[in-house]
């Protein structure tokens, strides 16, 4: 058979620690398809019990917010000062608020 | 102009310790040196694995067996991680591998020593990991942040990897006469070649001023290699083992111990192919990545079948 002698695509791997918790990015691996996904980033990531879950997910399908964008793309947020609970005042002794 | 501008924001991040990621821009300098680096590192993780795997299928106990087989698993684990964060910088794994099947690339000079005896398994542990740290340590601070983030999951796992030489090194250097010179015999063929891990001396190290002026590395090869000798050396004393070193003597000035010079022909030779085991280490590596094509290609075959069944459902 003619074929390049490829190692499958790239996946990215986000391993939850606890039930409950953000899965979290924890770095990337090879695989050919989804189960190998799987099964490689268990063996890859998880060796001491780190995770009780793992998303894998083609390297290709993230789109990500580039650098040099990284001031006017988030730069909206900043004036916004009265997204923050700090912003309003609170007559004093009024409790629990 | 541009150019100009994204150099400079480029250094100002060095400057504020900020993380480069693969996405921002940088020197095409500092992407080569980097390649260069975590693919070598990479290679010697998996190239590692091929002297302490010898052991396996000999290892004196059942317990011993388990911990070795873990230990050997965790070296393919850390060639893994850092092949990918390799990849990150526009380089493709068939690349990378194939730098190292044509000898293109280097690995850590030491994989090129031979393990004679079981205690060998013990100063692998106790003396190549132990360096190995040291420099890995140092590493979680490097400027890339996907080696950064490698290092820090690497460390983790390592410190497994020193502490079950150690316990070896114990069992032996309080065991049986026989033992304790196996024990010793083993610290007199590793001692050196581990500080030679460290590279050669900050005076003669053509790629340490880039590293430095951009926080890859964060400390010279000399400092680390003092570091090291500094804590080995009463570990080796509590074992009742004399480090092979007539010039080893602590400086009460220096804080620390003043120590003989590696034999850096030695070491050259190694780099360039002629160490003991150099041949038999690659062809190792070429015969395993050959013998295992046609797992890639059924495993290719299948995906793309399974896809195709996906589609058609």
């Amino acid at each position: 058979m003619e074929s390049k002698d490829t190692q499958g695509i790239l996946w990215e791997i986000f391993v939850q620690k606890k039930p409950g918790q953000p899965f979290v990015h924890c770095g990337s691996l090879h695989a050919f398809d989804k189960e190998m996904a799987l099964q490689n980033a268990r063996d890859l990531y998880t060796r001491r019990g780190e995770g009780s879950a793992l998303w894998c997910v083609p390297s290709s399908a993230i789109v990500a917010s580039s650098p040099e964008d990284v001031g006017p793309f988030f730069d909206s947020s900043n004036d916004k000062v009265y997204r923050h609970p700090t912003f309003y005042q609170i007559p004093e002794g009024v409790k629990h608020i | 102009m541009e150019t100009v501008s994204l150099e400079a924001n480029f250094d100002a991040k060095l400057t504020r310790n900020e993380m480069i990621e693969p996405k921002d821009w940088m020197p095409d300098n500092y992407r080569k040196h980097l390649i260069r680096q975590i693919s070598q590192h990479a290679h010697s993780e998996i190239v590692g694995m091929l002297p302490e795997g010898n052991w396996i299928t000999r290892a004196p106990s059942l317990r011993a067996k388990i911990v070795l087989l873990a230990k050997v698993q965790d070296e393919g684990g850390h060639g893994l991680y850092l092949y990918t964060a390799a990849e990150t910088l526009q380089i493709s794994r068939e690349e990378l591998l194939d730098q190292l099947h044509t000898g293109k690339a280097k690995y850590s000079s030491i994989f090129n020593y031979p393990t004679l005896t079981w205690a060998d398994i013990g100063a692998v542990g106790w003396l190549v990991d132990g360096a190995a740290i040291m420099n890995q340590v140092m590493l979680q601070r490097t400027s890339y942040g996907p080696y950064a983030r490698a290092m820090v999951r690497i460390c983790k796992e390592e410190s497994f990897h020193q502490r079950q030489g150690y316990e070896i090194m114990c069992r032996l250097a309080f065991g049986s006469q026989e033992q304790k010179e196996m024990a010793q015999d083993a610290l007199n063929r590793w001692w050196w070649p581990s500080l030679m891990m460290f590279g050669p001396p900050d005076a003669n190290s053509p790629n340490s001023a880039n590293a430095i002026k951009w926080k890859i590395k964060r400390e010279s090869n000399d400092q680390l290699r003092q570091r090291f000798v500094n804590q080995t050396v009463p570990q080796a004393e509590f074992l009742g083992l004399s480090v092979p070193d007539k010039e080893l003597k602590w400086n009460d000035a220096k804080g620390g111990y003043d120590f003989g010079t590696p034999d850096w022909n030695e070491f050259e030779n190694v780099i360039h192919g002629n160490g003991p085991c150099n041949k038999e280490r690659l062809a190792a590596r070429v015969e395993a990545h050959d013998k295992g094509r046609w797992v890639r290609e059924a495993a290719a075959v299948f995906a793309a079948k399974k896809k195709g069944m996906d589609k058609a459902a």
